[in-house]
């Protein structure tokens, strides 16, 4: 069955493509796992039918707008909280492209996510709040879940510039098993020059370690381990070991590495270069996209929907949770 | 997907891929005399909303490059709608090499003249009745402004004609190819135009845009000339992908606004219109 496998080949090695490649599929692949302006990127400068150029030279364009943008919304996040004095750090998407690495070459973004100390959480809210954004979610339930149990703050929008503001303490909900340690993560985090900083590349590698892996469904999973892969290449992983397990999250560091190294051939220490038992359903899962775009093997992604939610939280309170929320 | 039909419209590829044949072969029917694409700029698919809706009461959701979660599932009979629906939402959500107006769109000598207004204003109806009238049909839908040159390209797409603009267009153009009337939609009554040879003849051929007109449909007569200032407002919210195209999109619309004369036209019927039409484009 066609899979996302002709996107990972792409670009882990744009050169292999070949004359007679489907470019539909691999386009309409690329566009629903949001890897197309990635893969324009992959792709510049090899020769290319005209039409393919023709499109991802649009989609680059498309993606240094997305960055124009991204950047405008964490300098709006940086001036709201400047009269703080607290920490300001960038995570995901917008990091990458604050901080010119690899990983943000094409990548589309969505929200801007910050990473900021606990104890300032309250003030950072009051801040966004008079500076424009607001609720985006006013459902008491959700406000208190998130608040009382998620790792960030409920998700607010600009009202003016209809962007959204995820506003992190810690990179995994409370309710996980694991708890990484957040003051070490802004203990470690690097200036930015501007006011504002991005984690250490090794955090960096562990936050995108935990978002694939302990976290969600696995949705966006190829680009997420894309980024894992990028971010290798920018700093390779030498001390990586070291610092997932001091943040418990050895267990799904390695599994990214040994799938990068898989998907990707991401060049990993050779501890990492065997596939373990257990690896061949997360790359189901990760290339269960169509040459339509569609989503499929249902039975794999329910599989994963149903381990995010285990992963979230303990049973009772799951359970409790799923009442509350079918209850309305 | 099991159907699939593929077509160019003007710059714009498609590959539409559905559940079921008849809105297929509904596609190929009134696209008959439309190229191929080389390579698709967007895929439409035309899917069942549960996989026993395929059969039963068939239901179909557009889904594709681009979907709005809030988009309501269409019966089957109205699969060509679907269709066209989807086509029109990939190129407004993805479309990014030509800033998009929702404008219909006619072309005389080389210049083209732009129409747009809210729903209902009129703008398909004048351009088919235009087009009856020897003007070149460019699009009843998104005017494409190409962003380097400032030229409008075609997108001579099915004409989509709704409740009262159907008969109208039909008497505008009694020999035209015309889609099964769509009874009942969440539209109202829609019927899809062939537009005529020339416009699909024309099809890759651009014009430079010469008149900016606001119809509405339903007042006495009344012409009032339009600032460029107040072409720019209105024209950021006729336009789908503005504020996606940042800076490109702002100079390729102050360019049209600055160098396009524009006028709000309020007409009490199709005959008027064409007379203020024609008397306005006289003036350039």
């Amino acid at each position: 069955m066609a899979d996302a496998l002709i996107l990972a080949r792409a670009l882990a090695d744009p050169q292999s493509l070949a004359l007679d490649t489907d470019w539909t599929g691999l386009i309409t692949t690329a566009r629903a796992e949001q890897l197309l302006g990635t893969l324009a990127y992959r792709l510049d400068g090899l020769p290319l039918p005209e039409d393919v150029a023709l499109l991802l030279a649009d989609a680059r364009a498309a993606a240094e707008n997305g960055r124009r943008a991204a950047l405008w919304e964490a300098e709006m996040a940086r001036r709201a909280l400047a009269p703080l004095g607290c920490t300001v750090v960038l995570l995901k998407g917008a990091a990458f492209v604050a901080a010119g690495l690899l990983a943000g070459r094409g990548r589309s973004i969505g929200d801007l996510d910050i990473l900021v100390p606990r104890a300032d959480l309250d003030r950072v809210e009051a801040a966004l709040l008079a500076a424009g954004w607001e609720w985006v979610k006013p459902d008491p339930y959700d406000d208190a879940y998130y608040r009382r149990w998620m790792h960030e703050l409920p998700p607010l929008i600009h009202r003016d510039r209809d962007r959204m503001i995820d506003v992190h303490h810690t990179i995994l909900p409370l309710t996980a098993r694991i708890t990484p340690d957040a003051g070490a993560l802004l203990a470690a985090a690097e200036p930015l020059g501007n006011g504002l900083a991005v984690l250490s590349p090794d955090d960096m590698l562990v936050h995108a370690a935990a978002h694939l892996f302990a976290d969600g469904d696995l949705a966006g999973g190829l680009r997420n381990l894309w980024d894992i892969h990028c971010l290798i290449d920018d700093h390779g992983s030498a001390g990586l070991a070291a610092r997932a397990a001091h943040h418990g999250l050895s267990k799904e560091m390695a599994r990214a590495l040994r799938l990068t190294h898989r998907l990707f051939a991401t060049p990993v220490d050779p501890a990492y270069r065997e596939v373990r038992p257990g690896d061949a359903l997360y790359l189901r899962r990760l290339l269960a996209r169509d040459d339509w775009g569609r989503p499929i093997r249902p039975a794999t992604r329910l599989a994963f929907y149903v381990r995010s939610h285990w992963l979230r939280m303990p049973p009772a309170m799951l359970a409790r949770h799923l009442w509350a929320k079918w209850r309305r | 997907m099991r159907h699939v039909f593929s077509v160019r419209i003007g710059p714009i590829g498609f590959r539409v891929g559905s559940d079921w044949r008849a809105p297929i072969d509904a596609l190929g029917e009134l696209y008959r005399y439309y190229p191929s694409p080389n390579l698709p700029d967007f895929t439409v698919r035309l899917e069942a909303t549960h996989w026993w809706r395929r059969w039963l009461r068939p239901s179909i959701r557009i889904a594709g490059d681009y979907t709005l979660p809030e988009a309501a599932p269409l019966p089957l009979a109205q699969g060509l709608l679907a269709a066209e629906m989807a086509m029109n939402l990939q190129l407004a959500l993805g479309g990014r090499r030509f800033l998009l107006l929702h404008a219909s769109c006619v072309e005389r000598d080389g210049r083209a003249l732009l129409m747009t207004g809210e729903s209902g204003a009129g703008k398909s109806t004048l351009a088919t009745m235009l087009a009856a009238r020897g003007w070149r049909f460019m699009s009843d839908e998104f005017a494409l402004i190409e962003p380097e040159t400032g030229l409008v390209h075609p997108f001579p797409r099915l004409i989509s004609l709704k409740n009262a603009a159907i008969a109208a267009a039909i008497a505008a153009r009694p020999d035209a190819k015309l889609g099964p009337l769509l009874a009942g939609t969440p539209k109202g009554d829609i019927r899809h135009m062939v537009p005529d040879a020339l416009a699909v003849g024309a099809m890759d051929e651009p014009a430079l845009p010469a008149l900016l007109l606001y119809p509405r449909y339903g007042f006495a007569t009344e012409v009032r000339g339009v600032l460029p200032s107040e072409s720019f407002v209105r024209l950021t919210q006729a336009s789908t992908n503005y504020v996606a195209l940042g800076e490109t999109g702002f100079g390729a619309l102050t360019r049209l606004v600055r160098e396009t004369p524009a006028h709000a036209v309020d007409y009490p019927d199709g005959a008027a219109a064409i007379e203020q039409v024609e008397a306005l484009w006289r003036t350039l």
